[in-house]
């Protein structure tokens, strides 16, 4: 301890600092996804929203010195990008699938393109907030050294659950999930509900970037999110549209990332590969163990392209 | 944007450009415009790797007669074969240089083989007699500069602890690792050197909880081999530990955290690669350099190394400069696991191949090939 090393406590820290770090790209994605899923429409164009947005709020928060407007102007950008998705789709007889592997690519291409001159200059980040201010152990402090947006995300999931349930916005949008025609015989749009959803869940999307580029890891470069957008899509399945499922998957993947890298660092060198996998088969372990071929996935929105 | 590929769609002009090249090959003094292929398996301002080799390019481009052509983002994979065809196809590319590990066997030998008239030079493979001949490996024993970072690193550090952020454990980064380490004893000798393998070249993630986990195990100096170690440094500077840079001068990143850093030179290696076809030379299939032959340079100090760290450092670099050389791996040199792997009398010069195939950490180095 005097050469203030905490030796194997290091495992347990980092996977709770993993946890809390890794996961808020995760959750945002997953939040936004959850909402525009529950409308009954699939938007698998969030990795290129995340991205999107991870490189506008760099570029912003970089040219403006404020991080928050770069935050915001995520969340516009993800919204924009939201909607295009959600115009394309209410042309008749277009795959929201399609449409969103369309605009995962334009996303990503769009903010490696507009990004090339941000690679190499600073921005300001986002604050953290010392939560660890009790401890004396660096390390402690280090690990709960927690950003507002991870708690805006943790607070969103419960929000969430309690506006599905309860609030007429919340049962608009399910009603437009499970049954198109209920929602049309309400009198309500559905194509208007779901341009809706999905802008809300780009929104949240491209704030999650925000998370990436101005906190953590906390810079613009091309292969920041490597797939953290698609994980998150699939993340959503995983936690059956239930948006404080979507909290618990998330930091039990971020959790998970930290674990390869901290096992290397206390010695537990062999098989380094197989715990950097560690999210991917606990996500195939989960899959495999829930999924029957009797039903549909329990909670799944029986107006998605993928159940119906 | 990369502007190449629209070009790549001009096939008459690309065509026409093959046949000059072929009907000219590559004539000394660049009688027609000589186009050279250059592949990058990441991104070219990654603040790293690619950009290194970009910077080499641009070089290249300011000189009259020669035309640039690149593409980014090339897997290691059938898809550079791809590549190097439509640059010679549509193109024109006489010379090419696939940058990446990766390239070399099977892809670009396939490649050298199908177009024996054409020259290919790649970055960090290892030529043999059974290559073929048009084909030739560059790589410079940038490990010389990680020594010099290991020795400024073992001065600096408090707790003795240096940390290591790798992508994947072949040779050439366990050859640069090893150098750190062995540097850091040459300043410590009690200093030990972490080392936490990521698995791929991009993952920043992965390098930003690597570079986390080091210093929570009391790592106060930390360097990194991945393409773009921009991640590891400013992760690293944010938590107070320093810094020693990799393939370009990180020190705007973190100006008070970077002590000193292993550059490529690329800019001064490719004109020369070309003037030596302009004279009607031919480039020695196998090319190697370090700090002599301007191939590889240290970073210039940063603030925080102590007068004490510079003396040595200039002292053992001297030594790279000197005619006789300097070997980093000395005869009787033992591994992690305490097995001999240089037999003790014989050491290993820069140039022995045998370095090439390093598969081993030394002493002094915490963790595992896999």
């Amino acid at each position: 301890m005097a050469d203030g090393s905490i030796g194997l406590w290091t495992v347990p820290l980092a996977v709770l600092g993993g946890a809390i770090r890794v996961s808020t790209p995760f959750l945002f994605v997953s939040l936004g996804e959850c909402i525009t899923e529950r409308s009954g429409r699939i938007n698998l164009g969030l990795e290129g929203t995340l991205v999107m947005g991870a490189m506008s709020a760099y570029g912003i928060s970089y040219l403006s010195g404020s991080p928050w407007l770069g935050v915001l102007a995520a969340g516009i950008t993800g919204a924009l990008l939201g909607a295009l998705h959600a115009g394309i789709c209410s042309l008749p007889r277009v795959n929201d699938v399609a449409v969103g592997i369309a605009l995962m690519l334009f996303g990503t291409g769009l903010a490696f393109y507009l990004g090339k001159p941000l690679i190499e200059p600073t921005a300001p980040r986002l604050p953290a907030i010392d939560f660890g201010w009790w401890s004396d152990i660096p390390q402690v402090r280090a690990a709960l050294r927690v950003n507002v947006l991870f708690l805006i995300g943790a607070a969103l999931a419960p929000i969430l659950y309690w506006a599905f349930r309860t609030t007429r916005w919340g049962l608009l949008i399910r009603t437009a999930g499970e049954s198109s025609d209920a929602a049309r015989a309400m009198g309500h749009s559905v194509l208007l509900i779901r341009l809706r959803a999905t802008m809300v869940g780009g929104f949240l999307a491209g704030i999650g970037g925000s998370f990436l580029s101005l906190f953590y890891p906390g810079s613009w470069n091309e292969g920041l999110s490597s797939g953290q957008g698609i994980t998150a899509v699939a993340l959503v399945i995983f936690a059956r549209w239930d948006p404080l499922l979507c909290l618990w998957a998330s930091l039990a993947f971020g959790g998970a990332a930290a674990l390869g890298p901290a096992l290397q660092s206390v010695g537990v060198t062999s098989g380094y590969h197989l715990f950097n996998a560690a999210p991917y088969i606990l996500t195939l372990a989960i899959m495999i163990i829930t999924c029957s071929p009797k039903r549909t996935l329990t909670g799944a929105p029986a107006e998605l392209s993928i159940t119906r | 944007m990369n502007f190449s590929r629209i070009s790549r769609r001009h096939v008459l002009q690309g065509g026409a450009a093959l046949t000059l090249g072929a009907a000219t090959g590559l004539r000394p003094a660049f009688a027609a415009e000589t186009t050279i292929g250059f592949i990058y398996v990441g991104s070219r301002d990654d603040y790293g790797y690619n950009q290194a080799h970009a910077q080499g390019a641009a070089a290249l481009k300011k000189i009259a007669g020669l035309k640039v052509v690149e593409e980014e983002k090339v897997p290691e994979t059938d898809a550079v074969e791809k590549t190097i065809e439509s640059m010679i196809n549509l193109d024109g590319a006489s010379l090419l240089f696939p940058t990446s590990f990766g390239y070399y066997n099977p892809h670009m030998i396939k490649m050298a083989n199908k177009y024996p008239k054409l020259r290919f030079e790649h970055c960090g493979g290892l030529w043999s007699d059974k290559d073929p001949k048009n084909a030739g490996s560059y790589f410079g024993y940038i490990d010389e500069a990680q020594y010099i970072s290991g020795i400024v690193a073992g001065y600096t550090s408090k707790s003795g602890k240096l940390g290591f952020v790798a992508a994947k454990p072949i040779p050439q980064v366990l050859r640069n690792i090893n150098a750190f380490a062995l540097g850091a004893r040459l300043a410590n000798p009690k200093a030990t050197t972490q080392v936490i393998f990521t698995g791929d070249w991009s993952m920043p993630v992965k390098e930003a909880e690597a570079t986390n986990s080091l210093i929570d195990q009391g790592v106060d100096v930390l360097t990194c081999h991945v393409d773009g170690p921009k991640t590891m440094v400013e992760n690293a500077a944010r938590r107070g530990a320093f810094v020693c840079g990799y393939h370009v001068n990180q020190s705007p990143l973190a100006p008070k955290a970077y002590l000193t850093g292993a550059e490529w030179n690329w800019e001064a290696l490719y004109p020369k690669f070309v003037k030596m076809i302009a004279a009607g030379e031919s480039i020695p299939n196998f090319y190697r350099g370090g700090l002599k032959e301007e191939i590889v340079k240290t970073s210039p100090y940063g603030e925080a190394v102590s007068a004490e760290a510079r003396k040595h450092a200039d002292e053992i670099k001297a030594k790279f400069l000197s005619a006789d050389g300097y070997a980093i791996f000395k005869g009787g040199l033992v591994d992690n696991k305490g097995k001999t792997v240089i037999p003790a009398g014989t050491d290993r010069g820069q140039k022995d191949p045998e370095l090439e195939k390093m598969d081993y950490l030394v002493e002094g180095v915490i963790g595992a090939t896999s």
